[in-house]
């Protein structure tokens, strides 16, 4: 390769949106960068060994060809030489020394695939109830949840957790697997009255998208193809399921939010007055121009330019990292938000949340922490603690703390105001994590559910 | 980008990701340093850090830790590099770890079985704590091993510089926790969820130049262990050991004592490429003789403090 040009900041031409690579087209490798322009879409998975799960994405990698020799190698010797009997996909993903010792998975496990149309990153984490905070830590990001029902024991308490973790998290979108098929004769009937069951649970759990699908991760029936034993079946496989579902319409584009992370002062001769200021867009479409507040000043004022490091653009939208230049000369810092002037977010002090804890030492009343919220920290602390959920059958449960993996509706007083939406609305700008000022450890994370500013 | 639904493609989102992690290590530690090795992932971070901080310096230095033995190429392209971006480099020298008797060369060069690979940690460690540094941001990615995958994006390091896989701070949304006492620190990593191959996608992108080690070239190495690698001053042949000429490419740019080379024909940035989405090994398995100690041989590593 030839020295690759320097691309100095700003003397770009102004980067058209619809051009994805700024660098010539004329030279082989852009086109190899072209032609890999498909979207990214995380999955979260829980689940235990006996539910098939690993097989399941055992079978999703192996069947995408993201298995490597080596891997399958090391997994097929280390199955022999424990006795595990079988070839023990969960050797892929288990990686710990503590995990292979003990047979189990402990923490969220990262695994990547690709097929030519997208690139799937899986969270896959531990299903039992004592490793909720690793559920909830995996679904954060995930755009879908796959929870797996075995075919022959029907609808399980796990099963109904992993359904009520996804919808609190507010996972966009479900697939329920019925697993095993195989071993129920893959009678159709059995299928049906599982889907029924969960059908009504996702009712009481305020899920928009569930999709069913019947299949086999032992024999790959519906994993990747559409199998042929299971004709009365009119849907998807899996992966076409994954591949194809439309995820872009998830994000909010209507509202205006950017948590200013960082100011871009650089004081240099060259760039004596620039000041910009950069963050990830959390929502909305931000375009020169726009009319915008900066929050909790309340200064408004509009875009004057929108940068990165190839020169300015026409329009920025979730998630891209950006540079945003205001119009007026006005005193903004990290923390700050800037934000839509229809509708903004209420600057608030008193969060009502769903709390899940994730420390071995209790949340209690009147206890201080510090918090997280988008680019803002804050100090918090516990005013209220009205219920937990019993998340195996969303009763609401009296309390006076939260124990390790609970969670629990909770009222915080802030030492200063956060620009909050619900979670609902968006899940950058409602979501929140306690950190206990003692240990520095991250001991809560938390969900919007309503702020006000008194 | 698509204009008209306003999409991102994969290595778009992942780029913003990793920007916004730049940015917040940045905001949130007093003291960072950016760990430079002058192998691709490193590359890559240079420039997501350009992309985070331009047209600012970048608020933190970069530190190459040396072990000496090194491909004459890769250092060459290093001070290239560091001199074209004009930011600061450190080099931390595990030659002068061994000078003050920090450590002890169990194999001292030209041994056949020497390696400098573990020595590593000491010296990074001692140029942490000497710099005050309390984050360092790596190019480690969770798609290359076991152990790797199971690690936070912000990884506690205690005053001793260890990792403790089973106490990781649970990592949520895009909220990263950087707190820390005095004498603790964080390992970053930008690029977690990067694979090799949108590392490799996001080069020929972004047209970046990587050192000539990684192009097809003829060199001459020996076989060991099932592994290529390359005759230097720095390592003796066993008995029945024969060098000879093939044309090869690296895969991943370590010391040059124990990073195995590859077979190949591939020239140009695109043929590589190709190379690589059809590869069956994952490259740690294929070039690097330091995982294949034990089953956990990365763990035990990172345990210790390494990268």
């Amino acid at each position: 390769m030839t020295e690759s040009p320097r691309r100095p900041w700003k003397t770009a031409s102004a980067r058209a949106t619809s051009s994805l690579s700024p660098g010539p087209a004329s030279n082989g490798h852009a086109s190899v960068a072209r032609s890999k322009s498909s979207e990214l879409l995380r999955i979260a998975t829980a689940g235990s060994v006996d539910d098939g799960k690993s097989t399941l994405i055992g079978r999703l990698l192996y069947d995408s060809k993201q298995i490597f020799a080596d891997q399958l190698e090391h997994v097929v010797e280390t199955s022999e030489r424990r006795g595990d009997g079988y070839l023990n996909l969960a050797l892929l993903t288990d990686g710990l020394r503590a995990e292979r010792e003990q047979g189990i998975t402990i923490d969220v496990a990262y695994r990547y695939f690709s097929t030519p149309r997208r690139k799937f990153i899986i969270a896959d984490t531990p299903g039992h109830e004592q490793y909720t905070r690793n559920m909830v830590t995996g679904a954060s990001t995930a755009d879908l949840s796959i929870v797996l029902v075995d075919a022959r024991n029907g609808v399980s308490e796990q099963t109904r957790r992993h359904a009520a973790i996804a919808s609190l998290l507010r996972i966009p979108h479900l697939v329920v697997c019925v697993n095993k098929m195989d071993l129920v004769d893959y009678d159709e009937a059995v299928f049906d009255a599982i889907c029924e069951e969960l059908t009504d649970w996702a009712a009481r759990l305020d899920i928009w998208d569930i999709t069913f699908i019947p299949i086999s991760a032992l024999h790959g029936d519906n994993v990747v193809d559409r199998s042929q034993n299971m004709n009365w079946y009119g849907g998807p496989s899996l992966l076409y399921h994954l591949e194809h579902l439309v995820i872009s319409t998830d994000r909010n584009l209507a509202d205006i939010r950017f948590p200013v992370q960082w100011v871009v002062r650089p004081m240099a001769e060259e760039h004596h007055d620039y000041r910009g200021y950069a963050g990830q867009v959390a929502a909305g479409v931000i375009q020169p121009g726009t009319e915008v507040l900066v929050l909790p000043g309340g200064h408004r004022t509009k875009i004057a330019a929108i940068d990165t490091f190839e020169g300015e653009i026409d329009a920025a939208f979730p998630t891209m990292s950006v540079t945003l230049r205001l119009e007026d000369d006005i005193d903004v810092s990290r923390g700050d938000m800037i934000v839509n002037t229809d509708d903004p977010p209420v600057p608030g002090r008193d969060l009502e949340a769903m709390v899940c804890w994730m420390s071995s030492s209790p949340m209690k009343l009147g206890a201080k922490y510090a918090i997280k919220h988008t680019t803002r920290s804050a100090r918090a602390v516990v005013d209220q603690l009205e219920y937990r959920v019993d998340v195996n059958t969303l009763e609401h449960v009296p309390t006076d703390q939260l124990t390790l993996n609970e969670i629990g509706r909770v009222h915080l007083r802030l030492s200063q105001p956060v620009m909050v939406d619900r979670y609902r609305r968006n899940r950058t700008t409602g979501s929140f994590i306690l950190i206990d000022e003692a240990t520095n450890d991250t001991v809560g994370a938390g969900m919007l559910v309503h702020a006000s500013s008194q | 980008m698509n204009p008209m639904h306003y999409e991102l493609s994969h290595l778009e989102t992942l780029e913003a990701e990793s920007i916004h992690i730049f940015r917040e290590v940045a905001a949130e530690l007093e003291r960072p340093v950016l760990l430079f090795s002058g192998g691709k992932d490193s590359i890559v971070l240079l420039r997501l850090a350009e992309k985070a901080f331009r047209p600012g310096k970048f608020p933190f230095p970069i530190m190459h830790v040396d072990t000496g033995h090194n491909f004459p190429e890769v250092i060459e392209f290093r001070d290239r590099l560091v001199e074209q971006i004009g930011e600061r480099l450190i080099v931390a020298s595990v030659q002068d770890s061994i000078d003050a008797g920090r450590v002890i060369e169990e194999f001292p060069p030209p041994h056949a079985r020497t390696s400098r690979n573990r020595l590593q940690t000491v010296t990074l460690l001692d140029a942490i704590a000497d710099n005050g540094f309390d984050a360092a941001f790596g190019g480690a990615r969770r798609d290359e091993e076991r152990a790797r995958a199971k690690e936070r994006v912000f990884s506690f390091r205690d005053d001793f510089g260890q990792w403790d896989p089973k106490a990781q701070r649970p990592e949520l949304w895009s909220l990263y926790n950087g707190r820390i006492r005095r004498g603790e620190h964080v390992r970053v990593f930008p690029i977690s969820n990067w694979t090799e191959l949108d590392v490799w996608q996001y080069i020929a992108q972004e047209e970046l130049e990587i050192p000539n080690i990684y192009y097809a070239h003829d060199r001459e190495v020996f076989a060991r262990d099932g592994m290529l690698y390359a005759r230097s001053e720095f390592v003796s042949l066993l008995d029945g050991e024969v060098p000879f000429q093939e044309s090869v490419r690296y895969r991943t740019v370590g010391d040059i004592t124990c990073t195995g080379a590859v077979r190949s024909q591939a020239q140009t940035l695109e043929e590589v490429v190709t190379e690589i989405a059809a590869t069956r090994i994952t490259e740690r398995g294929e070039t690097r003789a330091d995982d294949r100690v034990t089953e956990a041989a990365m763990e035990d590593r990172k345990r210790e403090g390494y990268f």
